[in-house]
């Protein structure tokens, strides 16, 4: 069976996916949106997602897809209650500015 | 050829994860996270995991998509209003960004290599949906059923925290 690991290289999927984290940090630090910021953590569990998979492959061992799987199960569990806690910190303040959520702030 | 083809695939992933959270309309944000999700079940079905691939589309690029877009849409965000971060705060974030890319980077590239050089492939079938399915439900089986419950969990508490108060509307 052809295996891509071997004309492409694991390194070059681990820069990939160490890039892809970066970039979903930066979001995170960048903006004050929180659905844009949902995105990005989307952004970055779908990275390592990805280095699963290509170690996966490498290992030629099926368990990691199935930990990919998991965490895509766990990843929508997480979506959804996250944007109904939106949906009511919307209904309340009026915005989902996170840097007004200072509440707790004593 | 597929070399070509993991570059684009890359590129395309690596831009369109930016241009998500660069664009000021979240709108557009989460059409280009679709072009990201999209091009990641690329790679997935180049690194020949075909069930991953289709799963990875339906999950992200069905269900989440469709749900933060109705969010958006249920907040009326689409008109750009939103407020910036002051530039220092921008600033700083993109020195913390370069800088923790570099010394990820730099540990992966100067440390120990955790890959042989001399890589072999065994031959065997280990990620058709066949192999996939027998070893998630012989020896998953437990995780698995935990996540249909975890499932039902997050629907369930979903629906509870988005629901409207009534004792305190009609107060």
């Amino acid at each position: 069976m052809e295996n891509v690991i071997e004309i492409i290289g694991i390194e070059k999927y681990i820069y990939l996916s160490i890039i892809l984290f970066c970039i979903g940090v930066f979001g995170i630090l960048f903006r004050r949106n929180a659905i844009i910021m949902f995105m990005c953590i989307e952004i970055m569990l779908n990275s390592a997602n990805m280095l699963l998979v290509a170690f996966s492959t490498y290992h030629q061992d099926a368990q990691g897809q199935v930990f990919v799987f998991f965490t895509m199960a766990v990843a929508a569990a997480e979506v959804a209650v996250g944007l109904a806690i939106l949906v009511t910190i919307y209904r309340n303040i009026g915005s989902i500015d996170i840097d007004k959520l200072k509440n707790l702030k004593g | 050829m597929i070399d070509i083809l993991f570059y684009i695939l890359s590129t395309i992933t690596l831009g369109s994860a930016a241009l998500t959270l660069l664009s000021k309309n979240p709108i557009h944000s989460a059409l280009w996270l679709v072009v990201s999700f999209f091009s990641l079940a690329g790679h997935y079905i180049l690194l020949n995991s075909q069930f991953l691939g289709m799963v990875h589309i339906m999950v992200y690029s069905g269900a989440i998509m469709i749900l933060m877009l109705f969010t958006i849409m249920l907040m009326n965000l689409n008109i750009s209003n939103e407020v910036q971060k002051p530039f220092v705060t921008k600033l700083v974030a993109t020195v913390a960004f370069c800088l923790m890319g570099l010394i990820i980077l730099s540990v992966v590239m100067r440390g120990t290599e955790i890959y042989e050089l001399q890589y072999t492939t065994h031959g065997k079938d280990f990620q058709s949906v066949q192999v996939l399915g027998q070893v998630l439900l012989n020896d998953y089986v437990l995780p698995f059923e935990m996540v249909a419950v975890l499932l039902l969990l997050a629907m369930i508490g979903a629906v509870l925290i988005s629901k409207k108060d009534k004792t305190e509307k009609t107060a």
